[in-house]
Parts: structure tokens; sequence; C-alpha cells
């Protein structure tokens, strides 16, 4: 924005661009997915553990099961969500040129979308048996 | 991408070891307690070393900032450093001491075990060896105007205030804003730019639940931002570090909390 040897004053510089008037829904949103995983990551847990040592035929079965589909299904939007804002925070955090900042953030929100919607296509595809 | 290694220019170096005093009776002082400090001068282009002192105990008061001024005054008067009211009021002596940071003056020598090593203020830039440049702190500080704000017309003598809302100032006007919270930050290592830091979000909180202002909300909408506040990711390091023994963790929590709260 301003160069560091510009002649802006002190106070310029610290109050910037202002206030986002934002940041309190991401602030809230962590702190709810990580609630909803306590219980959720006890029961994917407990889900893998069914899944172990059954063969293909059991393993459809047990996933079709709608109590199980749904509960993987909130699993991964809750650790989705949970999982994009913890990495915004990250690159916020250490990624500090501007160009490289916005294209990490970008990159952030389409490999969740991607990786969510094909955790989710492939439940859907085993809960209905298609 | 943030900088985890020191630039080549401030890459530190030994420097002098400066000889052993001279006790009252000319002999040479036995009860020595050695100092290794930071000096780094803009004047001459060199990097940072680290001079070595001995300062005689029988000569000297026991706090570290006694130390220093001996050394000033006995040995080396090129050392630089901030100090005036020497009983942890004015903040002018905060260094990074043994590794931490806080306030040479009301540090005992003998809490350090060993040489004690002394450094500026981390992470913020060096006006010389242990006097850092606090312009954009105080900046900061200005920037959520830490004084009472009111609309309603001035009472003929004093904003009253309840026993029980000035007890909640308690905690928080005690701050001296020496830095040693907000330069222990990695947060703020990393983003002093843009985070407040734990020093001026005590101070903007300590504005917001005083009963007697009456710009809660706009000083609120001022701090919610990803970076002036939610830069903060409790690592507690300002709570630690505090000379005073406040705690800036809370009082960004609380905060965090007056935001939650207004959405509902």
């Amino acid at each position: 924005m301003h160069s560091k040897s510009s002649l802006r004053t002190p106070l310029a510089r610290v109050r910037g661009l202002g206030s986002a008037k934002s940041g309190t829904g991401h602030f809230w949103k962590q702190r709810l997915s990580a609630l909803a995983l306590v219980p959720l990551s006890i029961a994917f847990i407990w889900l893998v553990a069914q899944l172990a040592g059954a063969d293909h035929g059991q393993a459809v079965a047990i996933i079709s099961s709608p109590l199980t589909g749904i509960l993987l299904l909130l699993f991964l939007l809750s650790g989705l969500v949970h999982m994009r804002i913890g990495m915004q925070v990250v690159i916020e955090d250490y990624v500090h040129q501007e160009g490289a900042k916005v294209l990490c953030l970008m990159a952030n929100t389409f490999f969740t979308i991607a990786v969510g919607f094909a955790c989710v296509y492939a439940v859907l595809k085993i809960s209905f048996g298609m | 991408m943030v900088q985890l290694t020191l630039p080549k220019n401030s890459r530190m170096t030994e420097g002098k070891v400066w000889p052993k005093p001279d006790g009252h009776d000319g002999k040479p002082a036995t009860n020595l307690k050695e100092y290794r400090i930071y000096r780094w001068s803009p004047d001459d282009g060199a990097n940072p070393r680290i001079d070595t002192y001995f300062v005689d105990l029988d000569d000297c008061g026991p706090m570290i900032l006694d130390g220093l001024i001996w050394i000033k005054s006995k040995i080396d008067p090129t050392l630089t450093f901030r100090r005036s009211c020497r009983e942890g009021i004015c903040g002018s002596c905060a260094m990074n001491i043994d590794g931490t940071n806080t306030l040479a003056c009301t540090t005992g020598m003998d809490a350090v075990d060993g040489a004690i090593k002394i450094y500026p203020l981390p992470h913020m830039p060096v006006v010389k060896d242990l006097v850092p440049d606090l312009t954009r702190f105080y900046a900061q500080h200005a920037s959520i105007e830490p004084w009472l704000k009111t609309d309603t017309a001035a009472p003929e003598k004093e904003w009253r205030q309840s026993h029980e809302d000035r007890l909640k100032l308690d905690g928080l006007y005690e701050c001296i804003l020496c830095a040693c919270c907000s330069t222990s930050c990695p947060s703020y290592w990393w983003n002093g730019d843009r985070y407040l830091g734990p020093a001026v979000l005590l101070q903007a909180y300590r504005w917001l639940i005083d009963s007697r202002d009456e710009h809660t909300g706009e000083r609120l909408d001022q701090l919610e931002d990803p970076f002036r506040l939610y830069r903060c990711h409790t690592i507690m390091n300002c709570s630690k570090a505090c000379p005073k023994g406040l705690n800036p963790a809370k009082a960004i929590a609380e905060i965090k909390q007056m935001m939650v709260a207004r959405q509902f």
C-alpha cells in the first residue's frame, strides 16, 4: 500500500485502511465447529474401528445405513469448516506478501470445496447404493 | 513469508570483555556478577555484539538496573538504556533479561543464576543498545483513543461511578505501557503492523469496561477486525511476561466475549 519510507505519520500507518468490522463470525464458527467435532470425531473413530477388517460388502452395508451416512456428512461439514478457518488463520499469520496471501486464501477455499464435494459425493453414492 | 532467521546485518557477534573492576581497597574486586549485554550502534555500520561486564556487588545496589547504571557510570558510559523511576511505575527499563521481558528495576540480580544476559525488547527496531523504537506501539495506543468519551453534557462536578463499577478497572488501570507483553507475543512479532497487541488491547478493554464511557459500541467497531483483535491466538506469553502481574490475555478474551455478546 505505502512503502516503508513513506512519510505517513505513525498514527496513519496504524489506522491503515480502518477496521474490517468482521472476524467475530469466524471466531464463533471456529468454536462452534470445534464443539461439534468433539462427539462427531469420537463417532468417526468408532466407525473406522467398525470398518477395520470388514470386507467391501460389509463396509458398504455399514456406511449405507442412514444414521452412519448422516453422521459422516455432519463430521465432514464441521471438519471442513473448521479446517478452512484454521488454515486461513495460519495463512494470515505467516504469509505477508499481498499477492501470495490472496492466492493462498483462494487455494484454501478451492481445496476445501473440492475435498468436501468429493467426500460428500462418495458418502451419498454409497448411501443411495448408486 | 514471516522472517524466522535474523537478517545478515542483525546477526550477533562476540564483543568486548571488559576488565574486572578493582574494589574500594584497590585490590581486584571478588564479589562479582557477570553481565552479557547486547550492543548495537546505528553509527558504525557493525553487526550487534555481546559485551561482557563485571559488576562489583560490594559497590552496587541489588537490582539489575542498579548494575546497568553502575556499568554506565563506572565502566562504559556509551552503554545506552532507558530508565527513570527505578521502582516499576514508569516502564522505561523494560528489556529482555535472561530470556524474559521484564523491568530491570524490579528484577533482582539474584533472580538470575550465572551471567545476566540482557537484550532489547524482542522484534522491535533498535535505536541503540537496549533502546527499542516504540513509535508504532505508542501510535497503536493512541489509535484506541484512550480517554473517556461521552455525548451527555458534562456534569457540574465529576462523572460518577459506583464502587462496584470502579472495581472493574482494577487489574487494568495499573498497566504502565512498558511493552513487555506485546513484545513477548509471537502474533505481535509476525503481524505487529496490524495486530494491536496485548498491551493496547488491555488498554482498549480498560475503556470498554469503564461504566462512564458512552462510546462502547464504536470502540468495539474499531476493534472488530481479523488483525487488530483476532490475531490473538491465546498464546498467553503476555500474561506470563507482565511485570505488574496483570492479565492481558484475560482482557482480550473479555473483548472477544463482548464481540460475540452483541451478535445475539
